[in-house]
């Protein structure tokens, strides 16, 4: 089900001073997508992940999921339509003093679920997410990979068309973020279930987003397909999010002369995983050596730069420059190191 | 009084004027304090039920009672006390004062023990669609069984030291024995053995309340 936000902006009130939160945005998540939202802390994604299921009154605009403007909605028919959209949290947010169990039969007694179909149901549900043998373990004695796991239980048990996932893995170790993530993918895959999910780490979206927005100071700077704003990053702190992952850094000993240069490239989707440096070695009169180099896998895409010094006459590195720029998949980057 | 014999019939009727007293008022405690505590707490919640003036209201009228020193309370609410329980003196109708001192108490104890529940348990229920009514049985009063457990402790703890005034309308109960012979009589005994019975009275309320309390967390 798809996801409009036309114009919605949140202002709080603060002792007098006004906060926007998020200025006015729209955002279109389509059917059946995994769309991913990246920023700092303070950027306003959780701001904006709260508005789509109301859990925050926007200042201005609508929301509409579905074909329902949940903004005009009665607060009795706002939560009834709830259960349609799950949502899990950072923190997991699970009842602590009850069990497994009864932390999904939780929200199904709140749909009024069938009660003769509930056990069925639950344990359907914790076979999906892996859990069946701790139906009766209270939720306060799981580990945090398990209480998310329950919590994707909880989110999906009236069946949502959406799931919200506000920094669902930020407190696990990447083992589990792994294996959550995994988990995430394939609920979008087997029950087409649209899922926006916020976070701060890059291995998240790269991991799992099909689209990314990237946010900023309450708005969305960037959006697009997530490997091509992650291989043309325009604005800083997009450029930031990549460096994040790459981790290069020109080391401090090297010092740079138009004879002595450092050349990062990034080599795009099929290119990523040519032997291009071959070729150079042997058209180029230059000594070539590596500093750094990585392949990411973007949605399973592979994103791959280089970094090199190149030392040598000083036309015969603009030579090898002008090769680069004009080779197919291939590009130097300014941005990086 | 000079030996124990003579103080025993004494003191057994007022361990039981006591445990009248405070069966009738923590019963009345928990019967109104505990909705009246989880309206206070649901008013003020943005995300449950707010209603500032209705949170407001409550909020004063507690206060109010709780301001009034219990000896003043007694006295002002007796016509009230009269006609509601038919009497005008003895242990029941000191109850009746007991209660409403023990009301508000208890209903500030109870709010209080639900701000210690997560915000984001609140937030995850009413993400998944619960009504208010459900998020109030199954996760606020779990989520603070053992805190409101130990309020109970508390508020029957207060209720015994509340009683040893109710001796001004002939309540009876072990305090107002300690202040009519211990005190007034000049009589020691009477008032070391009183002390003694109120000390452990007290001391095994608290420790069965936080046996009960700490097997609610262990469950």
């Amino acid at each position: 089900m798809s996801i409009q936000l036309n114009n919605v902006s949140k202002t709080y009130h603060l002792k007098g001073r006004n906060v926007e939160a998020l200025k006015p945005t729209s955002l279109k998540v389509e059917t059946g997508e995994i769309f991913g939202l990246i920023g700092y802390s303070g950027a306003g994604k959780s701001t904006l992940v709260r508005l789509i299921n109301l859990l925050e009154k926007p200042s201005t605009g609508t929301v509409t999921v579905g074909d329902d403007n949940l903004t005009e909605l009665s607060s009795k028919d706002l939560r009834i339509r709830r259960q349609k959209i799950g949502m899990i949290f950072q923190q997991f947010n699970l009842i602590e003093s009850k069990t497994v169990y009864e932390n999904i039969e939780f929200v199904l007694k709140a749909s009024k679920y069938n009660k003769k179909d509930v056990p069925a149901r639950i344990e359907e549900l914790l076979n999906l997410v892996g859990l069946n043998d701790k139906s009766s373990i209270n939720a306060a004695n799981l580990s945090g990979g398990q209480k998310q796991r329950v919590g994707i239980a909880r989110a999906l048990a009236n069946n949502p068309d959406i799931l919200l996932c506000d920094e669902a893995t930020s407190a696990l170790d990447p083992d589990t973020t792994k294996s959550i993530l995994n988990l995430l993918k394939s609920i979008n895959r087997t029950l087409g279930i649209t899922i926006v999910i916020i976070t701060h780490e890059m291995e998240v979206i790269k991991e799992i987003a099909d689209r990314v927005g990237v946010m900023s100071a309450g708005e969305i700077i960037e959006i697009g397909d997530t490997y091509n704003v992650f291989s043309h990053p325009k604005e800083e702190i997009t450029k930031d999010f990549v460096q994040e992952i790459y981790n290069f850094e020109v080391p401090s000993q090297i010092k740079e002369t138009p004879e002595n240069q450092v050349i990062t490239i990034q080599f795009l989707s099929e290119n990523a995983e040519e032997n291009y440096l071959n070729q150079l070695y042997r058209d180029f009169e230059l000594s070539i050596s590596i500093l750094n180099g990585r392949i990411e896998y973007i949605k399973e895409k592979p994103l791959g730069f280089l970094m090199f010094q190149v030392s040598g006459k000083v036309e015969e590195i603009e030579r090898l420059k002008t090769h680069i720029d004009n080779s197919h998949g291939i590009e130097r980057v300014g941005y990086i190191g | 009084m000079d030996n124990f014999s003579q103080l025993w019939p004494l003191l057994y009727r007022a361990l039981l004027e006591t445990a009248l007293m405070v069966s009738i008022s923590i019963f009345f405690a928990v019967l109104i304090g505990l909705p009246l505590g989880i309206l206070l707490y649901i008013t003020q919640h943005p995300l449950l039920f707010k209603i500032k003036p209705l949170n407001a209201t409550l909020g004063w009228l507690v206060n109010i009672i709780r301001s009034f020193p219990f000896i003043i309370l007694i006295v002002a609410i007796m016509p009230f006390a009269t006609w509601l329980v038919n009497a005008s003196h003895g242990p029941v109708f000191a109850s009746v004062a007991l209660s409403i001192a023990a009301v508000p108490l208890f209903a500030r104890l109870v709010e209080s023990s639900f701000n210690s529940v997560k915000d984001g348990v609140i937030e995850a229920s009413i993400a998944g669609g619960a009504p208010i009514y459900l998020i109030v049985t199954d996760v606020l009063l779990p989520e603070a069984k053992k805190s409101i457990t130990q309020a109970i402790t508390l508020t029957i703890i207060s209720i015994i030291a509340f009683s040893a005034t109710a001796g001004v309308v002939g309540g009876g109960g072990v305090g107002d024995l300690a202040i009519r012979y211990g005190y007034y009589r000049y009589d020691t005994l009477t008032m070391i053995v009183t002390v003694i019975v109120l000390v452990i009275i007290v001391q095994i309320v608290q420790w069965a309340g936080d046996f009960i309390s700490n097997r609610a967390e262990e469950r």
